[in-house]
């Protein structure tokens, strides 16, 4: 951050950071919009990290990764209902579509919720057995990332035939074909756009329903609060941690989808990696453990994102967003919202 | 308390082969260990000059990966003290790395704007004119990245460091008119001793190919000298309120704090002295590659130096200096390599495979050994030896008098009993 | 921070960390030898190291370096002024004002809940009190950062354990007399002279504290793997080496069976007698009897009683506190 400030004041001078106003000022609502869109998608990711702190206290480090096994997911999902990478535009009407889409996201949310699940179960309980503390945890979820990544990069490709992973991204499937449906104040908005957005909303709203009002929300929380007293009132700590991670992976791999939709080249075996760490600034710009903040924070990060890609140039949209992450933690560490899942800081 | 005593003393000790190193090298009068340590250094200085087939690379210059290992060494000693002795989780060291490589860059590349070395550098001695401007200028990102950061919890620091890094790596990509953007700086400056007609450039220049006295050699000594500076230092430090003050906070934070440790200040001490190190460690690149490019300086490559702190053993200053080894060398001995002990492999592969294998090394190595390869237990007193000494001549002396002095010395009375 | 919640009273040697899952508390797998590999619990004896310490008035002298302190006894050193303490609906401290005085040991008590140890970590800095103020050496501890007050002089032990587990007892205790040292990371690089002076009187004051503590026979062994009475008399040396002017005994005599508490007894009289004030917080009403000069009782938050140990042992409204005697009763 003050790096930027530092080399700011040299570098402005030379007009190598502009301050496009102009730019933000005309495509304020376009910036908005395409914002939300990613903002949604953040805020999908968001709630993986969001659950899994509340419930453990652990930064789950790889969950970028079970986000970017479900943008593979749904890929091979859509090849297995015989979609081909031919860089053709599939035409099969508006129903369809949505049903084809909906089948890809079930199988990018089985990829990355079977994975997030695993994941716990290989990596994480053998530590929380050992009573580790809470830098092994994060190594071991270093390690994992680095497994999960490189088996995508070198051992997917050889057991699909090449079809699969690899140093480079997937040749996209267009199934979509992004439309100008309407205009906001201006601001065209996409079928893409709105599939994004009112996909992600549903979502968000279940999630929020699950946790807050159903019996295995209520453990969830339960075991957020107080893990001892909780244990104590027959909540099984065990099933909770793993249910945990089963919505956050499902979550991611949902969002995975759409990703996928308004970044149809993101799909490499590295592309969650940013994702991730952004989804995760999302998380405690919102304030980390709590389930609404992380999706208030997803939006706010992607809408704050494309502004400052309007102001300086698209270049610095990744600089925005940890500029932004940094100035919250020093300002208000617990975030917008508060950690209201969790206990209040030791 | 008498009743205790007896249920403390660890059942038979379990002695693995780092423990017997160490109880030898303990036992060892300082004369002894300083001739050891001397001769250590030189057989491992003659490691690029005897190029010994076993260890000796295929692929590429044994010279040149040793010097790889040498900037890893430095690198994975400066985090060590940030996270093996502080405690403070670093994910973004590389972008300290990054500014000390780029800080040499800057001022003798001829790319650079701000290129000093038609100026008042003499570019013969550029490199190292600028080597401790590299450190102060790291060290100085490191205070201004500490500063507001060092107040945040453990995990939190984790996550504002790896931003840091990322942006340091974004701000090099970025600022190309300043940095070059992705096409990096070139024709960096190192510096030029002993030219002959062999070594029209000097031995430092990347052009020096003639094994074994090539290039990746000198720079592999002039690491190795570093690193026993950076050695003292950092051992110095251990041996001192400071050290000590840094596993206090490790330990226990609040307990520090109540300590009367100025636990803010010591942080950001470790923050500034690992930062100067990456630095150091960033301007050797600079020198010895001449060229400097923004993907050389991914976040994935701060993982790689967590591994090599976590895989030593962190908290250990010779421990990570091995992880660093493990960390360059092994990918390197399978590069090129087509068979090994006879049977056919690919080396190539192998190598290429290297952050899975790190990453499965680090999950395993949770689980059944967090506290890595080569764990130490840190020496905190300057004067401690004296006390270790002579509670060993005292322990021997005792042993000698045979088993009824147990009970002897279990009086509560220091001088009560003898 | 230290919720008296689920692990308040005996815990037993190893789970004191219990409630404190941040803690650096490394499970390792298998114990080390400390350093050296060989063994000396049994065998080490400081005589043989340090014969001057030996004698205990050496040690005393060294353990004590401010005799003058002991000239204005009865002068209070800390005072508490209407400190409240709330926690969002809860007043955990509601308006509690008392002296300790120089010289004397004060003993804090009161049934659980009562707010000793919020009391405590008011006093300490650990919390700030929402209103009103502690008064030390004549300065308002309002906004002074918690080491400075460490440096102010007061120093306390932690109800549950709190040792740097990977260092030596010696160690932790030289972490203490860290406190009055100025050696920063120049002089240290540099080995300047006055590191080596404040190394050696470390050393040396560490050494005489671990002895007149009782544990000197341990100086080399980890602070995890001394034994839990040990464990405790190794907290009291190391805030001893801060050179407070008040110690604060958070329920030193947690887990202690009856002859144990008798030694501790003697210690804290020794301290005392030393020249520190000790402000002791403790379940045990015998010890605290025993030992005390002066107590003072909290229930519910608020103070009910303050004076000497036979008065307030005989007040019906601290027994109606420990016996729950109805209210009506004791009015």
């Amino acid at each position: 951050m003050s790096a930027l400030v530092l080399a700011g004041g040299q570098v402005l001078a030379d007009g190598v950071i502009d301050f496009n106003v102009g730019a933000l000022g005309r495509n304020f609502w376009s910036l908005t919009v395409s914002g939300l869109t990613y903002g949604s998608i953040y805020a999908l990711v968001a709630v993986g990290y969001t659950l899994v702190y509340g419930v453990l206290r652990l930064i789950n480090f790889a969950h970028s990764e079970i986000f970017m096994l479900g943008m593979f997911g749904q890929y091979a999902t859509l090849m297995l209902l015989g979609f081909n990478p031919s860089g053709d535009v599939y035409q099969q009407g508006v129903l369809l579509t949505i049903v084809f889409l909906a089948v890809a996201m079930v199988g990018g949310m089985v990829v990355s919720g079977g994975a997030a699940v695993g994941l716990e179960r290989i990596a994480y309980r053998p530590l929380r057995r050992r009573g580790a503390p809470p830098l092994v945890f994060l190594i071991t979820a270093i390690g994992a990332s680095f497994v999960i990544q490189e088996f995508v990069h070198f051992v997917l490709p050889s057991l699909t035939g090449n079809t699969l992973g690899g140093v480079n991204a997937q040749q996209p499937i267009r199934l979509v074909q992004p439309a100008t449906q309407f205009e906001v104040f201006g601001a065209r908005v996409s079928n893409v756009d709105l599939v994004i957005v009112a996909s992600a909303l549903v979502l968000a709203f279940a999630v929020d329903r699950f946790v807050n009002a159903t019996k295995f929300g209520r453990g969830i929380r339960a075991v957020a609060q107080d893990p001892v007293t909780a244990t104590l009132m027959g909540v099984s700590r065990e099933r909770v941690i793993m249910l945990t991670f089963l919505i956050g992976g499902v979550l991611a791999g949902a969002a995975a989808l759409l990703y996928t939709l308004r970044v149809p080249s993101g799909i490499i075996y590295s592309g969650g990696f940013i994702l991730g760490i952004k989804a995760f600034s999302a998380a405690v710009l919102g304030g980390i453990g709590n389930l609404r903040g992380a999706l208030l924070g997803g939006l706010l990060l992607g809408v704050m994102e494309l502004y400052g890609q309007a102001l300086f140039g698209t270049e610095w949209r990744d600089v925005v967003a940890f500029v932004l992450l940094i100035l919250v933690l020093m300002f208000r560490p617990t975030g917008i919202l508060g950690e209201s899942l969790g206990k209040a800081r030791a | 308390m008498s009743t205790e005593l007896t249920t403390t003393a660890p059942a038979a000790p379990h002695l693995g082969v780092g423990d017997r190193v160490r109880l030898w090298w303990d036992a060892l009068p300082r004369q002894a260990q300083w001739v050891v340590g001397v001769v250590g250094v030189l057989l491992i200085a003659l490691l690029p000059v005897l190029r010994p087939p076993v260890l000796t690379t295929v692929g590429t210059d044994f010279g040149g990966v040793l010097a790889q290992f040498g900037m890893y060494a430095l690198l994975a000693i400066g985090l060590n003290v940030v996270v093996g002795q502080a405690g403070l989780l670093d994910l973004g060291y590389v972008g300290f790395y990054a500014i000390g490589a780029y800080t040499v860059g800057l001022l003798t590349s001829p790319s650079s704007p701000w290129n000093a070395t038609d100026d008042w550098l003499s570019r013969d001695w550029a490199w190292l004119a600028a080597l401790p401007l590299a450190v102060a200028v790291t060290a100085v990102s490191g205070l201004i990245l500490g500063t507001p950061t060092l107040r945040l919890r453990g995990d939190y620091l984790a996550i504002v460091t790896l931003g840091f890094g990322e942006i340091v790596r974004l701000l090099a990509d970025n600022l190309s008119t300043v940095t070059g953007g992705g096409r990096g700086l070139n024709q960096i400056a190192y510096p030029v001793v002993a030219q002959s007609e062999t070594r029209p450039n000097g031995i430092f220049s990347a052009g020096n190919t003639a094994v074994p006295f090539n290039s990746g050699t000198f720079w592999f000594w002039l690491s190795l000298v570093l690193i026993v500076v950076v050695l003292v230092i950092v051992g110095n430090l251990e041996r001192s309120r400071v050290g000590r003050a840094w596993v206090a906070i490790r330990e226990d934070e609040d307990a520090a704090e109540i300590m009367g440790v100025p636990t803010f200040k010591f942080k950001l001490w470790a923050f500034l002295i690992g930062a100067s190190i990456g630095g150091l460690s960033g301007a050797l690149y600079a020198g010895q590659v001449q060229f400097v490019v923004p993907t050389t300086f991914n976040v994935i490559n701060s993982m790689l130096f967590l591994c090599a702190v976590v895989l030593g053993g962190q908290g250990n200053k010779l421990g990570v200096i091995l992880g660093a080894f493990a960390v360059v060398y092994l990918p390197n001995f399978f590069l090129g390599r087509t068979e090994l002990f006879g049977i056919p492999i690919d080396g190539n592969a192998i190598a290429n495979y290297r952050y899975l294998f790190f990453g499965v090394a680090l999950m395993v190595l949770m689980v059944f050994r967090p506290q890595g390869l080569f764990p130490a237990r840190q020496k905190l007193l300057t004067y401690g030896r004296e006390v270790y000494v002579m509670a060993r001549k005292a322990a021997t002396a005792l042993a000698g008098r045979g088993a009824g002095t147990a009970a002897a010395t279990t009086t509560d009375r220091p001088g009560g009993a003898r | 921070m230290t919720q008296p919640g689920g692990m308040a009273a005996g815990s037993e040697h190893g789970d004191e960390h219990l409630g404190d899952p941040g803690r650096a508390n490394r499970q390792t797998p298998e114990q080390y030898l400390p350093d050296g590999g060989v063994e000396p619990p049994a065998a080490f004896d400081v005589a043989d190291v340090h014969p001057e310490l030996a004698d205990e008035a050496v040690v005393a002298e060294i353990v004590a370096p401010d005799r003058d302190i002991r000239a204005e006894v009865g002068e209070p050193l800390l005072q508490m002024q209407g400190v409240t303490m709330r926690f969002g609906g809860l007043t955990a401290l509601d308006a509690v004002t008392f002296d300790i005085r120089r010289g004397e040991i004060l003993g804090l008590i009161g049934p659980n809940g009562a707010g000793k140890t919020t009391c405590f970590n008011a006093m300490t800095g650990v919390y700030r009190p929402t209103e009103g103020q502690v008064v030390f050496d004549g300065k308002p501890l309002g906004k002074i950062k918690r080491n400075e007050i460490t440096r102010l002089g007061i120093a306390r032990t932690f109800q549950n354990i709190r040792l740097f587990s990977d260092m030596t007892a010696l160690e932790n205790v030289v972490v203490g007399t860290d406190a009055r040292h100025r050696t920063s990371v120049p002089g240290a690089v540099f080995r300047s002279k006055r590191h080596r002076a404040e190394e050696r009187d470390a050393l040396d004051r560490a050494m005489a504290l671990l002895e007149f503590v009782g544990v000197g026979k341990r100086a080399t062994q980890q602070a995890r793997n001394l034994p839990y009475g040990d464990q405790r008399r190794l907290e009291i040396a190391r805030a001893l080496a801060t050179e407070p002017k008040l110690l604060c005994l958070d329920e030193p005599a947690a887990g202690f069976n009856p002859a144990e508490k008798v030694e501790l007894m003697e210690l804290i009289r020794k301290i005392r007698d030393d020249g520190y004030t000790v402000l002791l917080i403790e379940h045990d009403m015998r010890l605290v009897m025993g030992v005390t000069d002066r107590v003072v009782v909290l229930e519910f938050g608020r103070k009910i009683a303050d004076g000497l140990p036979r008065d307030v042992s005989a007040d019906p409204a601290v027994i109606a506190a420990y016996l729950g005697v109805p209210d009506d009763a004791t009015a």
